[in-house]
């Protein structure tokens, strides 16, 4: 940005390194030292080399444990992502190209409805009632309704500041040359919309997976585990075997990694999608 | 009319999908709290209480107390994330060696499981045992116990969090900064401006939308989230560390379904009153600047 040739940079870049080595970077260090060691040695919870490696022990012990829990929460958080994934693209990104789109009264109440989603804490006593109500609650596709109504927002907004981009023509050849509105979308809008989808894919799956607090409201219940609530239930069970419970996070933090690793930009995209539009 | 919408290209139904799950899961509980808070309630037959849970609310001292550590929380994470994501920002556009590799060592406690942190952190942090207190023993420091003592828990608890949410404010903060155009530094360096002016005149004026974001995001992120401290304290030492949304869920499960949903009416009076004058304050500055 500032172009000044000087020394400065090759030592700021080597302390920032050090800082964010010792800050950062050490407590992964420390997940991943306490996954490979045996359990008097995590015992110890210090930074000491493994006396002997158990990385595959630890492994097997995890996944077997209570009955192989882990593999039953892996499916679960990941039909819940997708489920809920594929849903917010297709209904976030109608309502965005129609809200980018149209100047009506109407607009203007879905836009305060889309930011009192971000801003309104979900009402969970209730949201239970309701769920119990429609028979969704405790139910893998309750919670898939629940990720998408609370992530709707988000996703809008993204959508809709994507689309106000693309010109306004394309939609009018189209309907000149006879195209239906649902045609002018799928045809015409939808494949320009493929870096935001992947955006708020990648965005909205790590949200999910790593969600918490809503599975332990809406989906208790051994069946319905997902992998952050086991990482909860071992807390208990592992606390004199912090091997395992490392293991558990470090297996747990793969997923996120690998999308991390693909789609490095299109998260930071994502994320900072609001801050350049001021 | 009627006929001109048929024709509309840009249909209203299209909205129907996202309004069906978003009415029914967000909008009608919502509204629904509204009346609940003001019942006894076990889910199935609500008896109309008027205000007592807020009265009952607001007469527990822990309940009242966690409406203070909900804004204390929420405040130092989000102006810690605030300066020092700035902070973070101005060193990450620069040109440094290992930018790339440091932007990314940075953002990547983002994406980690929040309960995974927690239970790594509450490790570090043991008292007796934890690598940092044996770390500052080295140094001559006997370490404070982090998580506890009642004093100290809830600001552990929100380091923590800055710790993981810092990179998010650095990313933004990012892009606002290289949105800037690079003249502006030239012609005030033309001028005679030092580095701290320039930072003070030019780098914080036009970072102000990214400002906005930062705070925005983070003080409601702060307000309603108690994942963290649910896995690092549950609340404790005793209600010590207790946030409105950590008491709501404690309430809920000890079966006090009117209670709890009071405190979540409670939440968001509370987010509502803070976020939405900051919000229209943030506003009309950028208007002016």
């Amino acid at each position: 940005m500032r172009q000044r040739r000087s020394r400065r940079p090759v030592w700021v870049g080597l302390a920032a390194m050090a800082a964010f080595l010792a800050v950062f970077v050490i407590p992964f260090w420390f997940i991943f030292l306490q996954a490979m060691k045996d359990r008097r040695g995590a015992g110890r919870l210090n930074f000491a080399w493994p006396e002997s490696w158990h990385f595959w022990g630890n492994l097997v012990e995890v996944v077997q444990t209570r009955d192989y829990l882990l593999l039953l929460a892996f499916f679960n958080s990941i039909l819940i992502t997708l489920g809920a994934v594929t849903l917010l693209v297709i209904f976030a990104s109608m309502v965005g190209f129609v809200l980018s789109r149209r100047r009506t009264r109407l607009n203007g109440v879905v836009m305060a409805l889309v930011l009192a989603g971000l801003m309104i804490p979900p009402a969970v006593v209730p949201t239970i009632w309701v769920l119990q109500g429609l028979n969704l609650f405790k139910t893998l596709h309750g919670m898939i309704l629940i990720q998408v109504a609370y992530g709707l927002s988000f996703s809008i907004l993204l959508y809709r500041a994507f689309i106000a981009g693309i010109p306004r023509e394309l939609d009018e050849a189209a309907i000149i040359d006879g195209a239906r509105p649902w045609q002018v979308f799928l045809r015409v809008i939808l494949p320009l919309l493929k870096p935001v989808t992947v955006t708020n894919i990648v965005v909205q799956s790590i949200g999910i997976f790593n969600d918490f607090t809503n599975p332990l409201y809406y989906l208790p219940g051994r069946e319905n585990v997902t992998v952050q609530l086991t990482l909860f239930n071992f807390q208990s069970q592992f606390s004199s075997q912090y091997n395992l419970l490392f293991m558990n996070i470090l297996l747990i933090t793969i997923p996120p990694l690998i999308v991390f690793i693909f789609f490095n930009r299109q998260i930071v995209a994502g994320m900072t999608a609001g801050a350049i539009k001021g | 009319m009627a006929q001109r919408q048929r024709h509309s290209p840009y249909p209203t139904w299209f909205f129907l999908p996202a309004a069906m799950v978003y009415g029914t899961l967000f909008l009608l509980p919502t509204v629904a709290s509204l009346w609940f808070s003001l019942t006894r309630w076990d889910l199935y037959t609500a008896h109309f209480i008027g205000l007592d849970n807020f009265r009952q609310f607001f007469s527990e001292p822990f309940l009242v107390a966690s409406v203070g550590n909900t804004l204390i929380y929420a405040v130092l994470t989000s102006g810690l994330k605030t300066v020092l994501g700035l902070l973070l920002a101005v060193l990450l556009v620069s040109p440094i060696i290992w930018r790339g590799t440091l932007r990314t060592i940075v953002f990547f406690p983002v994406l980690v499981s929040t309960i995974g942190i927690g239970i790594t952190f509450t490790t570090l942090m043991h008292p007796t045992r934890g690598a940092i207190n044996l770390g500052l023993e080295v140094i001559g420091i006997d370490g404070p116990g982090w998580l506890t003592d009642p004093g100290l828990a809830l600001i552990s608890v929100a380091l923590v969090d800055v710790w993981k949410g810092v990179g998010l404010a650095t990313v933004i903060y990012m892009a606002g900064l290289v949105s800037i155009p690079t003249d502006y530094y030239e012609a005030s360096r033309i001028d005679g401006a030092t580095r701290s002016q320039q930072f003070w005149r030019i780098t914080l004026p036009l970072v102000w939308p990214a400002t906005i974001t930062v705070v925005t995001l983070s003080l409601i992120g702060g307000l309603r989230y108690f994942e963290l401290i649910w896995a690092m304290t549950r609340g404790g030492p005793g209600f010590a560390s207790d946030v409105v949304a950590s008491t709501i869920y404690k309430q809920y499960q000890a079966g006090f379904y009117g209670l709890a949903t009071a405190g979540n009416v409670v939440l968001f009076v509370l987010i509502a009153v803070i976020v939405l004058p900051l919000s229209l304050w943030f506003n009309r500055r950028e208007v002016q600047a």
